[in-house]
């Protein structure tokens, strides 16, 4: 039963296999104007305007349980409305939300007993007393059984290593300390889905990767279904096939992660140390940068071949070095975000 | 002075913002008065003659109190000095091309001052207009109403004096926080915000005047209702200047001292 | 109330980290509620009584409004901070773990330093209860039980109300404090010397009378109606009211995310 995956699941026991389901959400809110000079706030005194923001707009998808997906757009594109509607905080205007086969605004303490969520950036540790104060704490908010918690426990302070610190105040702690602890608090209940909001914002090499690690272990041995929003795309390289764009409040794109790549993997980028005179690109060719010898190009694969590029390139100058990269995942973001202008 | 000005507009600005809390502060201000007069008002009934002062003066007195809150309000400390300080950030303020205390003296009268601009107002012209003798009275001569101006800023310049003592202090102390529930709850009772000065006992009473509590909301407040005459009103400017001038001077020598002692420690 | 406690035991542990700071600012707590003694003291000293109430009378009333209002504020101050629970982020938090929501704001914030004021009211009732005349019958006791009782649920229904106010704007909720702080502050007195109209204000719309004025009329023999004795039990009803707004307050919170 160590299988992972809704795929598997469904052969077992007939369950469908769908964890979260949105369908055609959406979302407005009302924002009062407050504009810069006193004559302006004067007047807002007695007459103010509101502006409308659609935060979501008709937002549909679906994640699998025991899938693992990546949720990425720029600020403000709604990725924390929808995590507010998934953890049954927002109610939406339009649209149903089925999560683990219940409304989550509708029953939210059943809903919520279930989940699991981590706000990077904010703490669910009380700041002045040991982390395991805390940990006793959570335990009788999530009404966890005794003898699961102390194997629970056991297991994440191993996983995790912070068996030295959990006798430590959480002030005491590094910020690295700290998260391993923050993700330690949040898998105590066993969560069937865990929303991780900037997980590994601010955090060290090391302990990025760990953290990394034991979600990824406990996606596979446990199949939890992780959400990840994050802006770090190495997180997302590291953790997850499928990611979700959303943008202006729509999903943009919903697809594998190497789909994605195959797509951006038309743009070739070019590095070259030459001597000689200028660069003359022929069409498809694109000088980014030209600095005493030394350039970077890109190339569009579809106007013109890797191999052409590079015998202009040789027609023209001499060439000391070269190399041929494809877009990182940080670049084809940011192609995408240009892409679709957000 | 353009410091102050320039904190001054911002703070006013930031303060129109709010529109809310404007009219909800002062529809406070306002019951809270009200409330205070009546409560007077009883005791008038059981003893005129124990009165210190007549009740329309009595009127004027609270309804100037509600108005200028905002320059008298003991509780009020500045969030950003106040971090600085627990936070010992202070290092970071050292790096300024401004003297500190004078910094410090400006913003705390700047976010006072603009409040009060934008609340007196509306409180004074309801509290005109209230029927006798709970509305406000217009000062019995002009001259008297200058010197109540004059004496508003003094005192109010005592209070932000004296308030950097406290700030000062806070340096000193394991318990910013403690310090400054002390030093509200002293300030309110010795300056009369609970019950005005003339009420007191009169040993205590004499005592008061002479220290600088004396010389912040009382002084100009008892100018205006006529409560001070004569020789009484030059007596009373005369002892605010006093201690404004002792006050800042201490303040002055003690924060150089304190500052003098976080650059030794290396902050 | 098993997990209030938890939380409670939780943040006194962490209000102990800072010793020093807890009992300045418990010393403080005390001192501020005893200038508002010591106010009292010298108006009575000019005055030997209002409107027919004496000194020790008023003490009574003083330390019951101080004793229920510090008692409330000690174990509901989660709703006097709620606004900066909802600003930074915390009520979400809370929102996401399964228990009531109006448990673990009452629980995040428990200030125990407070009990500086509940200690000034102790130190009054010491004071006024032997001096105040009365002839401490069972029913008066059970009279000054009942109005504690009373306005510790009145004042967590204002509370309440203040924080359902946040949900909606973060501004402007000064107006409150008339009720609340203005409530203890001018509650010293007997409502009635205020006039009829605010006496009927605090009597039908914020019921602070109900515990206060009327059970006092009985407590001091000038009335001896078991209805006025009762009334403070009736004044726990403010409770429905404030909880209905919290609940319309959450709905507008659920549909707006501010």
């Amino acid at each position: 039963m160590h299988q992972v995956g809704g795929f598997a699941k469904k052969e077992i026991d007939g369950w469908n296999g769908v964890m979260i389901e949105l369908t055609n959400i959406c979302k407005t809110f009302k924002i009062a104007k407050r504009n810069a000079g006193f004559k302006e706030a004067v007047k807002a005194l007695f007459d103010r305007e509101y502006s409308y923001i659609k935060a979501l707009d008709h937002v549909s998808f679906q994640v699998n349980d025991g899938e693992m997906i990546g949720y990425i757009g720029p600020n403000g594109a709604g990725k924390s409305s929808t995590i507010k509607i998934m953890s049954g905080i927002l109610v939406p205007d339009e649209g149903e939300c089925i999560i683990n086969g219940r409304v989550p605004w509708k029953d939210r303490i059943r809903h919520v007993r279930e989940i699991g969520v981590v706000f990077g950036q904010r703490s669910q540790l009380w700041w002045d007393v040991p982390v395991i104060d805390s940990f006793e704490l959570l335990k009788d908010i999530y009404k966890i059984n005794p003898k699961v918690f102390r194997k629970n426990l056991e297991d994440l302070t191993e996983r995790l290593d912070i068996g030295e610190i959990l006798r430590t105040p959480v002030r005491l702690l590094s910020l690295g300390q700290r998260m391993r602890c923050e993700i330690a608090a949040s898998f105590l209940h066993n969560p069937k889905i865990l929303f991780l909001d900037e997980p590994t914002i601010g955090l060290d090499a090391v302990s990025k990767i760990a953290i990394r690690e034991f979600i990824k272990s406990m996606n596979k041995e446990q199949g939890t279904t992780v959400i990840l929003t994050t802006h770090d795309m190495q997180d997302i390289e590291a953790l997850t096939e499928r990611i979700l764009l959303i943008g202006k409040g729509r999903i943009l794109l919903d697809g594998a992660l190497s789909e994605l790549k195959k797509r951006n993997d038309t743009f070739k980028k070019l590095t070259v140390d030459y001597v000689g005179k200028e660069i003359l690109p022929i069409p498809g060719m694109t000088v980014v940068e030209s600095v005493a010898g030394h350039a970077k190009l890109t190339v569009d694969t579809r106007i013109c071949s890797v191999s052409a590029a590079i015998s202009r390139l040789s027609e023209q100058v001499e060439i000391k070095d070269l190399s041929v990269s494809g877009a990182t995942a940080e670049e084809m973001v940011v192609a995408l975000y240009k892409e679709f202008s957000i | 002075m353009k410091k102050y000005f320039s904190f001054f507009k911002i703070r006013f600005i930031h303060g129109l913002q709010y529109r809310a809390a404007a009219y909800a502060g002062i529809a406070t201000q306002f019951a809270w008065g009200g409330l205070t007069l009546l409560m007077f008002a009883a005791f008038y009934k059981t003893g005129a003659s124990s009165f210190p002062m007549t009740f329309p003066e009595l009127s004027s007195y609270i309804w100037l109190q509600q108005a200028f809150l905002a320059l008298f309000m003991t509780w009020y400390f500045d969030n950003d000095i106040m971090n600085s300080i627990v936070t010992g950030n202070i290092a970071y303020e050292l790096c300024r091309p401004i003297d500190l205390y004078v910094m410090w003296f400006l913003k705390n009268m700047a976010v006072r001052s603009s409040r009060a601009v934008l609340r007196c107002f509306p409180v004074l012209i309801i509290a005109f207009c209230l029927p006798e003798p709970f509305n406000m009275s217009l000062p019995k001569t002009f001259s008297s109403g200058f010197l109540f101006l004059l004496s508003v800023i003094m005192g109010f310049m005592v209070l932000t004096a004296f308030n950097m003592l406290v700030y000062i202090t806070m340096f000193y102390t394991v318990s910013p926080m403690g310090i400054r529930i002390l030093a509200v709850s002293l300030l309110e009772f010795l300056t009369g915000a609970i019950i005005p000065i003339p009420f007191f006992p009169e040993g205590l009473k004499k005592v008061l005047l002479l220290l600088p509590f004396g010389s912040m909301q009382n002084t100009p407040f008892l100018i205006y209702n006529g409560y001070l005459s004569g020789p009484e009103i030059g007596q009373g400017l005369l002892l605010q200047t006093g201690w404004l001038l002792g006050l800042t001077v201490l303040g002055y020598l003690y924060m150089k001292k304190a500052l003098l002692r976080t650059t030794v420690q290396g902050g | 109330m098993k997990l209030y406690f938890k939380y409670a035991a939780i943040l006194l542990k962490s209000q102990m980290q800072y010793k020093a700071s807890f009992f300045m600012t418990m010393i403080g707590q005390f001192l501020v509620s005893f200038s508002v003694f010591l106010g009292l003291y010298f108006m009575f000293q000019r005055f030997p009584s209002v409107e027919g109430f004496t000194y020790s009378e008023v003490l009574l009333c003083f330390a019951v409004m101080l004793t229920a209002f510090s008692l409330a504020e000690c174990f509901v101050r989660g709703f006097d901070m709620f606004s900066v629970i909802i600003s930074n982020g915390e009520f979400d938090r809370m929102m996401v773990r399964p228990q009531n929501a109006v448990l673990q704001v009452l629980a995040s914030r428990i200030e125990f330093t407070r009990v500086g004021r509940l200690l000034q009211a102790i130190v009054v009732f010491v004071y006024a209860v032997p001096k105040s005349g009365v002839l401490w019958t069972w029913d008066k006791i059970l009279t000054v039980l009942f109005m504690i009782t009373g306005g510790f649920f009145v004042f967590s229904g204002l509370f309440v109300i203040y924080a359902s106010f946040c949900f909606f704007t973060t501004e402007g909720l000064e107006f409150m404090n008339i009720l609340t702080d203005g409530g203890r502050e001018f509650g010293k007195f007997p409502f009635s010397i205020y006039g009829e109209k605010v006496l009927k204000f605090f009597t039908y719309i914020v019921p602070l009378a109900l515990f206060q004025y009327y059970p006092f009329l009985y407590l001091i023999g000038r009335s001896d109606s078991l209805f006025h004795m009762l009334l403070p039990l009736l004044s726990i009803l403010f409770l429905v009211p404030a909880n209905l707004f919290w609940k319309f307050g959450l709905r507008h919170y659920k549909s707006t995310g501010s």
